[in-house]
C-alpha cells in the first residue's frame, strides 16, 4: 500500500520537476536576451576600459574614493568605457550599477561616474539611497560645470578629478577632499605607503617561513637550497606587497563583502539604481 | 507506541513525494513572483506620482517667462489633472481597459510635457533661468527613472506570467491560487511615444 502510492508519488514528482525545469528554461531565456550587454569587470574603484586616465590620476581618485567608503561608507565608482554597445549611457548605467552591485544592499549608496569618451557622453549614476543627497539637479550641475568643460578640451584627468571632488563634497565627504587637497597626500599617502610595505614584509617574512620549512621538510638537498630560497624571495616579493594592501583596506574600512581569502578584490556590495542622476555630453 | 511510530513513518512516506511535487510545482513561487509583480508595480506609481509633483513648479516657471503660451500651459496643467484624478481599480493590473486607460493618461501627459520644455528654445531667457534648468533635469532623472521602473515591471510581469501560464506550475495557480490572473503589461509603442525627447 505504502511503496503502491509512493511510486506515482515519486514519478509525479519527477514528471513535475521536468516540467518546472523546462519553465524554468523557457523563463530565462527571455533574461538572457535582457542581458544583452556586456559589463567590464570591476577591478577597483576606478575601471579605466577605455584606458584614457593617467597612472597619477588613477591613483588619486582611488585613494580618494576609498577614503570617502572608510569615511560614510558610500561607495562611488568611477569607470571608463570603450563603447555603450549601441545603448543609451542612461540605459547602460543603472544596468551596470546594478550589475556591479555598487553600494550597501542594505542603503543602495553607490554612485557611478560613467564616461564614454567614443560616444563623446558622461553620466554620473546614482544609486535608490542617494538620490536626496545627490540630486538629478546636483549632478547635472557638476556635469555641466566641472567636467564638461575640460572634457571639451580633451582633458580627461581634470573633468574626471573635479567632478569626482564635486560628487564627494555633495556626499558630505568635504573635510576629506579638503584634508587631501590641503596636505597632497603627502601624510596620509606617505603613512599608508609605509603601512603598506610594513604588512607587505611581514606577508613575505611569512611566506619565506613557510616556503622554506616545506622546503626542509620535504628535500634534504642543502646544493640546491640557495637557488630555492633565491626563487621563493622573489615570488613573496611581487605578491606580497598587493596582499598586504589589500589586508589593509579590510582592516580600515571593513567594507568589501568580496574580500576574500588569499587575493581579495574590491567588490559592490549588492546595492541598487533606479535611473537616478544625470548625463551630459561635450 | 510501536504501532504509532509505523503511521508517523507510513504519513512520512506519502507526505515526502507530496512535498517534493508542491515544492517543484510553484507553491512557494507563485506568491512570491506575485510579490515582486506589486513591488515593481508601486515603483512606477511612485515615479509617476514624483512626475506629477515637479510639474505645477515647473508650470509656474515657465508661465513667468512665457506667459502668453496659455495653449501649452493648460494643456499640462489639464493632461496632469486627468492623470492625477484617474481612479485606479484594485484589479488594474488584470483589468485591461483600466490598465489601458492609466497608460493612456500618463503617455499624454508625457506629450505635452515635451511640448512645454520645447518653449526653451523661443524664450532664451527661461533656458538660462535657474530653477527652470533645475526643474528640467529632475524631469530627465524622473523619465528616466519611469524607464527603468517600466522595464522592472515588464520584466516582473514576464517571469509571473510565465510562472502563471506553463505547466507545472499552471495547475498549481488553478489549484491553489484560483484568483491570481496574467498581468497586464506596458506597450512598447506606448512606451516609445511617451518618453519626450528632453535633451538639452
Amino acid at each position: 500500500m505504502t511503496s503502491g502510492s509512493a511510486r506515482p508519488g515519486a514519478a509525479l514528482a519527477a514528471i513535475c520537476q521536468t516540467l518546472a525545469m523546462v519553465a524554468a528554461l523557457a523563463a530565462l531565456a527571455p533574461a538572457a536576451r535582457a542581458q544583452a550587454l556586456s559589463f567590464p569587470p570591476l577591478t577597483g574603484r576606478v575601471v579605466d576600459d577605455a584606458g584614457i586616465l593617467s597612472p597619477a590620476t588613477d591613483s588619486e581618485l582611488d585613494e580618494m574614493l576609498a577614503r570617502m567608503e572608510h569615511a560614510n561608507g558610500d561607495q562611488v565608482v568611477v569607470v571608463t568605457l570603450k563603447s555603450l554597445q549601441g545603448h543609451s549611457i542612461e540605459d547602460f548605467g543603472y544596468q551596470l550599477g546594478r550589475f556591479w552591485g555598487i553600494g550597501q544592499k542594505a542603503k543602495s549608496n553607490g554612485v557611478l561616474l560613467i564616461v564614454a569618451p567614443n560616444e563623446r557622453k558622461v553620466r554620473i549614476e546614482v544609486g535608490y539611497g542617494l538620490e536626496g543627497e545627490l540630486t538629478d539637479a546636483a549632478s547635472r550641475v557638476i556635469i555641466e560645470r566641472d567636467i564638461v568643460p575640460a572634457f571639451g578640451r580633451g582633458d580627461f584627468d581634470a573633468g574626471v578629478l573635479a567632478g569626482t571632488e564635486s560628487i564627494l563634497k555633495v556626499l558630505g565627504g568635504d573635510k576629506w577632499v579638503a584634508q587631501s587637497a590641503a596636505h597632497p597626500r603627502a601624510q596620509p599617502g606617505a603613512s599608508s605607503q609605509n603601512q603598506m610595505a610594513w604588512v607587505g614584509w611581514v606577508l613575505l617574512g611569512g611566506w619565506g617561513v613557510f616556503f622554506l620549512a616545506i622546503y626542509l621538510v620535504a628535500t634534504r638537498h642543502p646544493p640546491r637550497k640557495a637557488y630555492l630560497l633565491r626563487r621563493t624571495g622573489r615570488r613573496s616579493n611581487s605578491s606580497g606587497i598587493p596582499g598586504g594592501f589589500w589586508v589593509g583596506e579590510v582592516g580600515g574600512g571593513g567594507f568589501g563583502s568580496g574580500v576574500s581569502g588569499g587575493g581579495g578584490w574590491f567588490s559592490g556590495g549588492g546595492g541598487s539604481f533606479g535611473g537616478g542622476g544625470a548625463s551630459g555630453s561635450w | 507506541m510501536r504501532a504509532r511510530g509505523v503511521e508517523f513513518a507510513r504519513v512520512m512516506v506519502l507526505l515526502a513525494p507530496a512535498l517534493v511535487v508542491l515544492a517543484g510545482c510553484g507553491v512557494n513561487k507563485i506568491p512570491t513572483l506575485d510579490e515582486q509583480v506589486k513591488a515593481a508595480w508601486s515603483q512606477v506609481l511612485n515615479e509617476y506620482q514624483r512626475r506629477a509633483d515637479l510639474i505645477p513648479n515647473l508650470v509656474r516657471v515657465v508661465a513667468a517667462y512665457a506667459h502668453q503660451e496659455q495653449t501649452v500651459l493648460t494643456q499640462v496643467t489639464q493632461a496632469r489633472a486627468k492623470a492625477v484624478q484617474l481612479q485606479i481599480p484594485a484589479d488594474i493590473l488584470s483589468n485591461p481597459q483600466a490598465f489601458h486607460e492609466f497608460e493612456q493618461r500618463q503617455a499624454a501627459l508625457g506629450t505635452s510635457l515635451s511640448r512645454l520644455l520645447a518653449l526653451r528654445e523661443s524664450y532664451p531667457a527661461l533656458k538660462s533661468n535657474q530653477n527652470f534648468l533645475a526643474l528640467q533635469s529632475q524631469l530627465e532623472g524622473t523619465e528616466n527613472r519611469i524607464a527603468v521602473a517600466r522595464r522592472d515591471y515588464i520584466i516582473a510581469v514576464q517571469n509571473y506570467n510565465i510562472e502563471l501560464r506553463t505547466l507545472p506550475s499552471a495547475w498549481t495557480a488553478e489549484l491553489l491560487y484560483p484568483k491570481l490572473k496574467v498581468r497586464q503589461t506596458f506597450t512598447v509603442s506606448a512606451q516609445a511615444e511617451e518618453v519626450p525627447a528632453v535633451k538639452f
